[in-house]
C-alpha cells in the first residue's frame, strides 16, 4: 500500500491520463473537499472583509470573531422548512439547483493545481471548462422559469442574456491567450490547461507580460468579462437585490438555495482558475526565471508555511487582543485552538517531502485568491450597471477589444 | 397575478397587449413588500421585457388618519401626532406646524427659541439628506455608503437624545417656542459635528460623484423639466435640480433664516445626477447654517408668552416650510375652539410621488427603483 502511494507520488502525469481510476477518485474527493472548505472560507471572508470596508464588524457572535457562522448559517439552512411554490413545475424546480452545481464543480477535473496535480488533463481542457461553466445558465434559466413568478423569470432572462454576452468577449479573450501558447515556438500550441502553463515555462513569461501590452488587454477583458459571467456585483443584475428582491432564486429557500450559493462561489473560483492558468503562470512562482536557482527553490518552498504560520501568528495577536472576561473564556480558547491548528499545518508545510509537492497548489491558490479578494473589493465599491449599460459594454466594448486583440496577437505572432 | 391587481389598478389592463416579437406585455408589482420601494409603496408596473409602459402607484398601506385625529385633539396634543410623518425629518414637522399654529395666534417665538429651531431643523435636514443618499445609493446598488452616513448620521441622532430624550421622534418644539433650553455643552456638540462630518461628505462625494457607473446610471435617468416640475406641484431638491430657483427659506423666510446666509443650490439638466448633485451641495448649505447659528445665538427667554389653553380665533391659515424633501404645508381651520376644525397637512413627498410616472415612462425597471430613490419619499408622509 504504502510502496502504491510512494509510487504514485513519484508520478509525472495525472491519474487520468495515466488511466488511474483510484487516484482519480481520491482527487475528485480531495477537489470536492476543498471546494467546500474554500466556500465556506469565502462566505465568511466575504463576509468580515466587507465589514471591514463598510466601518462594521460582520459576524462576533458564533465562535471568536465569527469563525463558526459558516457552519452555523449550513446548519440553519439544511433544517429550513423546504418551500417549494404551488404553481411551480416541480421536477424543473428540483433539477436547476443540480445542474448549477454539477457544471459548477465539474469544471474543476481539468484545473491544473499543479504540472501532475489535475484529475485529467484534457487536450481540449479550455474549452472544456468554458462550455462546461457555460452550461450553468441552462440551470439559472430553468430555475427562473419553473418558479413560476415574474421577478425570477425577469432575473433568469437577464442572466441567460447576460452570460450568453459576456461569453464571446471571454471567449476572445481566451484564444488570443492560447495563440500565444504557439507564438514564437514553432508546434506546441495547445488547449490543455497543463500544456498552457508548461508553455508560459518555456516562455519564460507570464501571458500578461506578453506582447505587452497586449497580454495585459487579453487578460483585462477576461477579468471583466469573468465578473459579468459569476453575476457578480457590479454586474449582479440578474440577483439585483433592489430591483428583482433576489432574482433567479428568489423562490428557493433552505438546502435548494445553499446549493446556488455553493454554485455562484465555486463558479467564481473556477473563472478565477482559468485567469490564473492562462494569464498568471498557473502553479509558477513569481518571476519562475529571473528567480530560480537552488536558493530560490529553498526559499519559494517555504513560502506555504511560513503563510499558515504568518496565519496563526495573526490568530495568537487576536488570542492576545481578546476581552479578558471569563464570558469570553471559551471563545478566547477556540481561537488559540484554531491558531494552533494553523500553525501546525505551517509545520507540516515546512516538512522536505510536504513542501515540494505542496509548492505549487499553494502558488496557484495564492493566486485564485487574489481574485476573490479582488470580487469582495468590487461589490464594496461599484454600483450596478442597469440592463442597456452591461449590454454596451459587453458587445461595444469588450467585444471589439478582444477583437482587436486577438487579431494584433496573430498577426504579430506571424510577423516576429 | 394580472387580476389581483386588476380590482385596484386604473392602467388598461383588459388584454394585455402583444409587443416585439408577438410577446406579452408583463404586470408586475412592485411592493408593497420589495426591498427598494421605501416601505410600503406599491407600484404596478406594465413591463414589455425591462421597459417600463406604464406605471402606477398604490399608496395607502400606512395611513393612520393623522389629518383626522387632528380633529380631535387640541392643538398641542396634536403636535407629537405630526412626528410621525415624516419619521426622518420629525423635526421639520414639528417646526411646520407649530409656526403655523403660532400664526394662528398672532404669536411670534423668541429669537433664542427661532435659533434653537434652526440648528435642530438643519441637523435634520443634515439627517435625512444622509439617509437618503445612503439608501438611493443602495437601491443603485453601490451598498457601502449607507454604511458611512448611518454611522454619520448617528451623531446627529447622539445630539437630538441629549437636547430632548428622543432621537427620531423628537417632539422638540412647542407652540410658542421651544420647551427644553440647550443642554451645558450644546454650542460645542454642534460644532465638534460640524468640524467631524465636512470631511465626511467628501468622503461620500469620493465614492459617488465620478464614480463612471454611478454618474451612468444617474445622468438622463427620470427627467423632469422645470416645466413639468411646476406643472405638477414637484418642490424641494427635485424642483431646484431642474433649474428652479425656490426655496422657502428664502422666498418667505420664517423662523431665523433670514439673519443667514446660504446659497440655494441647483442644476441644470432635472436628471437624477443632478438631484444628487444639488443634495451633497444642501448638505454643505446646511453646515453653512448651522456654523453660522451657533456662533450667535442671541440670549433671552424660549417660550413666547402663550395662554395655558390654546384657542386660536376663527379663522384659516396656510403656513409652509421647506423641509428637507420639499414644501411641507399646514393648512389649519380653526373654529374658535381648543380643536382644529380641520388640519390639512401638504406633503412634499405625496405630491413628489406623483411625478413618478411621467419620469419612468419609456425607461428601464432598474429606473424605476433609481427614480423612487431620487424622488426621496417618505410613506409615513405619502399615506399620513
Amino acid at each position: 500500500m504504502l510502496d502504491y502511494v510512494t509510487s504514485y507520488l513519484k508520478s509525472d502525469t495525472t491519474p487520468g491520463q495515466a488511466g488511474n481510476f483510484l487516484w482519480a477518485f481520491i482527487y475528485i474527493l480531495l477537489i470536492f473537499l476543498g471546494l467546500s472548505v474554500a466556500v465556506i472560507a469565502m462566505n465568511w471572508l466575504e463576509r468580515k472583509i466587507l465589514a471591514h470596508m463598510q466601518v462594521r464588524l460582520g459576524p462576533m457572535r458564533v465562535g471568536p470573531h465569527g469563525l463558526l457562522q459558516p457552519i452555523a448559517d449550513a446548519i440553519k439552512l439544511l433544517i429550513k422548512e423546504d418551500i417549494m411554490p404551488s404553481e411551480s413545475d416541480p421536477f424543473v424546480f428540483w433539477t436547476a439547483p443540480l445542474i448549477v452545481v454539477l457544471t459548477a464543480f465539474t469544471v474543476f477535473i481539468v484545473v491544473p493545481f499543479g504540472p501532475t496535480h489535475a484529475v485529467t488533463d484534457m487536450n481540449i481542457g479550455v474549452l472544456f471548462m468554458l462550455g462546461v461553466s457555460s452550461l450553468s445558465v441552462l440551470g439559472v434559466v430553468m430555475a427562473g422559469w419553473a418558479s413560476n413568478s415574474h421577478y425570477p423569470l425577469m432575473g433568469a432572462l437577464r442572466s441567460s442574456a447576460q452570460m450568453v454576452s459576456y461569453e464571446i468577449a471571454m471567449g476572445l479573450a481566451v484564444i488570443s491567450a492560447v495563440l500565444m501558447t504557439s507564438l514564437n515556438q514553432s508546434g506546441t500550441g495547445t488547449l490543455s490547461m497543463i500544456g498552457i502553463v508548461q508553455a508560459q515555462e518555456a516562455q519564460a513569461t507570464w501571458f500578461v507580460f506578453k506582447f505587452f501590452p497586449l497580454g495585459l488587454i487579453a487578460f483585462f477583458v477576461f477579468a471583466v468579462a469573468m465578473v459579468a459571467e459569476t453575476n457578480r456585483a457590479p454586474f449582479d443584475l440578474p440577483e439585483a437585490e433592489s430591483e428583482l428582491t433576489a432574482g433567479f432564486h428568489t423562490e428557493y429557500s433552505g438546502f435548494r438555495w445553499s446549493l446556488f450559493f455553493l454554485a455562484e462561489y465555486s463558479a467564481m473560483i473556477a473563472v478565477s482558475s482559468i485567469a490564473v492558468t492562462l494569464w498568471l503562470g498557473g502553479w509558477l512562482h513569481p518571476f519562475p526565471h529571473w528567480l530560480s536557482g537552488e536558493t530560490w527553490d529553498l526559499v519559494f518552498s517555504l513560502f506555504p508555511g511560513l503563510t499558515f504560520v504568518f496565519l496563526a501568528g495573526l490568530t495568537f495577536y487576536s488570542v492576545a487582543r481578546m476581552p479578558k472576561h471569563p464570558y469570553f473564556r471559551v471563545q478566547t480558547m477556540g481561537l488559540a485552538g484554531f491558531g494552533a491548528v494553523l500553525g501546525l499545518i505551517g509545520l507540516a508545510l515546512f516538512a522536505p517531502p510536504v513542501r515540494d509537492r505542496v509548492q505549487d497548489i499553494y502558488w496557484f491558490a495564492a493566486k485564485v485568491a487574489g481574485f476573490m479578494y479582488l470580487y469582495i473589493w468590487y461589490r464594496g465599491t461599484f454600483p450596478r450597471y442597469r440592463f442597456d449599460q452591461l449590454m454596451t459594454v459587453g458587445w461595444k466594448i469588450l467585444l471589439p477589444i478582444g477583437l482587436g486583440v486577438l487579431i494584433v496577437t496573430a498577426i504579430l505572432g506571424v510577423v516576429l | 397575478m394580472a387580476d389581483a391587481t386588476k380590482n385596484v389598478s386604473h392602467l388598461e389592463l383588459g388584454d394585455t397587449d402583444k409587443t416585439f416579437l408577438d410577446s406579452n406585455e408583463l404586470i408586475i408589482n412592485m411592493g408593497p413588500q420589495h426591498p427598494a420601494t421605501h416601505g410600503v409603496l406599491r407600484v404596478i408596473l406594465r413591463l414589455d421585457g425591462e421597459k417600463v409602459l406604464g406605471t402606477e402607484c398604490v399608496i395607502g398601506y400606512l395611513h393612520r388618519g393623522v389629518e383626522k385625529i387632528a380633529e380631535n385633539r387640541t392643538y398641542a396634543m396634536f403636535n407629537p401626532y405630526v412626528d410621525r410623518m415624516d419619521y426622518v425629518a420629525a423635526v421639520s414637522n414639528g417646526l411646520g406646524y407649530c409656526e403655523a399654529v403660532e400664526k394662528l395666534l398672532n404669536l411670534e417665538a423668541p429669537p433664542r427659541a427661532n435659533y434653537i429651531r434652526v440648528i435642530l431643523t438643519e441637523l435634520n435636514r443634515l439627517a435625512s439628506h444622509m439617509l437618503w443618499l445612503g439608501t438611493h445609493a443602495l437601491d443603485i446598488g453601490a451598498i457601502t455608503p449607507l454604511f458611512y452616513t448611518f454611522r454619520d448620521r448617528e451623531e446627529i441622532l447622539k445630539i437630538f437624545e441629549k437636547y430632548c430624550g428622543a432621537r427620531l421622534t423628537t417632539h422638540a418644539f412647542r407652540i410658542g417656542g421651544c420647551l427644553y433650553e440647550t443642554y451645558e455643552g450644546f454650542e460645542q456638540d454642534v460644532t465638534k459635528f460640524l468640524k467631524f462630518v465636512t470631511p465626511k461628505i467628501d468622503e461620500y462625494e469620493e465614492l459617488l460623484t465620478t464614480n463612471r457607473i454611478w454618474v451612468e446610471r444617474t445622468r438622463n435617468v427620470g427627467m423632469l423639466s422645470a416645466k413639468d416640475c411646476i406643472a405638477l406641484g414637484v418642490t424641494g431638491p427635485v424642483l431646484r435640480a431642474s433649474g428652479v430657483k425656490w426655496d422657502l427659506r428664502k422666498a418667505q423666510p420664517y423662523a431665523a433664516y433670514p439673519d443667514f446666509e446660504f446659497e440655494i443650490p441647483t442644476g441644470q439638466n432635472g436628471d437624477t445626477y443632478d438631484r444628487y448633485l444639488v443634495r451633497m451641495q444642501e448638505m454643505r448649505q446646511s453646515l453653512r447654517i448651522i456654523e453660522q447659528a451657533v456662533g450667535k445665538i442671541p440670549e433671552g427667554p424660549i417660550m413666547a408668552k402663550v395662554p395655558k389653553v390654546i384657542k386660536p380665533p376663527v379663522g384659516e391659515i396656510y403656513h409652509s416650510i421647506e423641509a428637507p424633501k420639499g414644501e411641507l404645508g399646514y393648512f389649519i381651520v380653526s373654529d374658535g375652539s381648543t380643536q382644529p376644525y380641520r388640519v390639512r397637512v401638504r406633503p412634499p413627498s405625496f405630491v413628489n410621488l406623483q411625478a413618478l410616472e411621467q419620469m419612468v415612462r419609456g425607461q428601464l425597471v432598474a429606473d424605476v427603483i433609481a427614480v423612487i430613490g431620487t424622488l426621496d419619499i417618505v410613506l409615513g408622509e405619502v399615506d399620513r
